[in-house]
């Protein structure tokens, strides 16, 4: 039988690559966008699961403010990175220092 | 018997995509990958019941996300092959990172498993009504006790539509487009006169 434990662990491994391709892809700022996709969406599996497991819609309604967010953040990533590409002509996010901070 | 089959499937092929997304050479190809993990997951939350935040996962990353990253991707001119030069020595120290999250994430459904921690009891009025569907009941909680912050994530959203319009939006030079004030304000006395002169007057000007 399906238990919330199976849908927690298996979040929980996409959860771990979401990290390990942000670890891995340190210089292409596109796979770590998509590594953020990733592990926001994780989040939303495990907002879900429980939500489900207590019965208690709270849980579904803050999975949507969190697909709320995830949108804005890849739109605004997005518009950054093709900026970024038009000063730059490359997107290595390993040597981002033209703002000296 | 279908559930657990249908769970694993939708669990086995996200967890596959997902490790393809972050190891595809092709970032077109991470895409996909991404796709069909969204796809998956979608269905996982279908399973859980969920079937608006599944519909909804469908409709904005598939949708619009995967469309905007695909759209980047091919937009930009980028060496894909310079930008993994450092793949192969970021991976033990990534992989080392991702094998202690792992074991203390799934230590934490173990803690769990053994009995959750009294931290309070929920009151009832996320209650799922009964007799309304998961859209229905998800709506009637949204536009009710959730109201201000769902206006709250309307302006977030609003926001970053702005703020991603102010970035990238740019004033071209050496463009020739129509100025129309400027064809509005012409007059008939700055304008070139088209005369027949008789023969030997010449053109007035």
């Amino acid at each position: 039988m399906i238990g919330i434990e199976h849908y927690v662990v298996v979040s929980a491994i996409l959860f771990v690559l979401g990290v390990l391709g942000i670890f891995l892809n340190r210089k292409n700022v596109i796979i770590i966008l998509m590594a953020i996709e990733l592990i926001l969406l994780s989040v939303n599996l495990n907002l879900v699961a429980f939500s489900a497991a207590l019965h208690d819609l709270v849980g579904q309604i803050f999975a949507m403010f969190v697909l709320t967010v995830a949108a804005g953040e890849a739109a605004i990533g997005l518009a950054i990175l093709v900026i970024y590409f038009r000063g730059r002509g490359t997107i290595a996010v390993d040597d981002v220092n033209r703002m000296k901070g | 018997m279908i559930q657990a089959f249908a769970f694993y499937l939708f669990a086995t092929l996200m967890i596959a995509s997902g490790a393809i997304t972050i190891l595809a050479r092709n970032p077109v190809h991470s895409v996909l990958w991404l796709i069909l993990a969204f796809f998956n997951a979608a269905g996982l939350m279908v399973l859980a019941g969920a079937e608006f935040i599944a519909m909804l996962l469908v409709i904005v990353y598939v949708g619009a996300v995967a469309v905007l990253f695909l759209f980047v991707v091919m937009m930009l001119d980028i060496d894909f092959a310079e930008l993994r030069a450092g793949f192969i020595n970021n991976f033990p120290l990534g992989f080392v990172l991702a094998v202690v999250l792992l074991a203390e994430l799934v230590l934490g459904v173990g803690a769990y498993r053994a009995g959750s921690l009294p931290l309070g009891v929920a009151d009832g009025a996320g209650a799922a009504t009964a007799g309304l569907s998961n859209t229905a009941a998800i709506g009637a909680l949204l536009y009710s006790r959730y109201l201000f912050l769902f206006e709250a994530a309307g302006v977030i959203l609003l926001v970053a539509m702005i703020g991603a319009i102010v970035l990238t939006h740019r004033q071209r030079s050496g463009v020739r487009g129509q100025n129309i004030s400027k064809q509005v304000a012409r007059r008939p006395e700055d304008a070139t006169i088209n005369v027949q002169p008789e023969v030997g007057k010449g053109v007035q000007l």
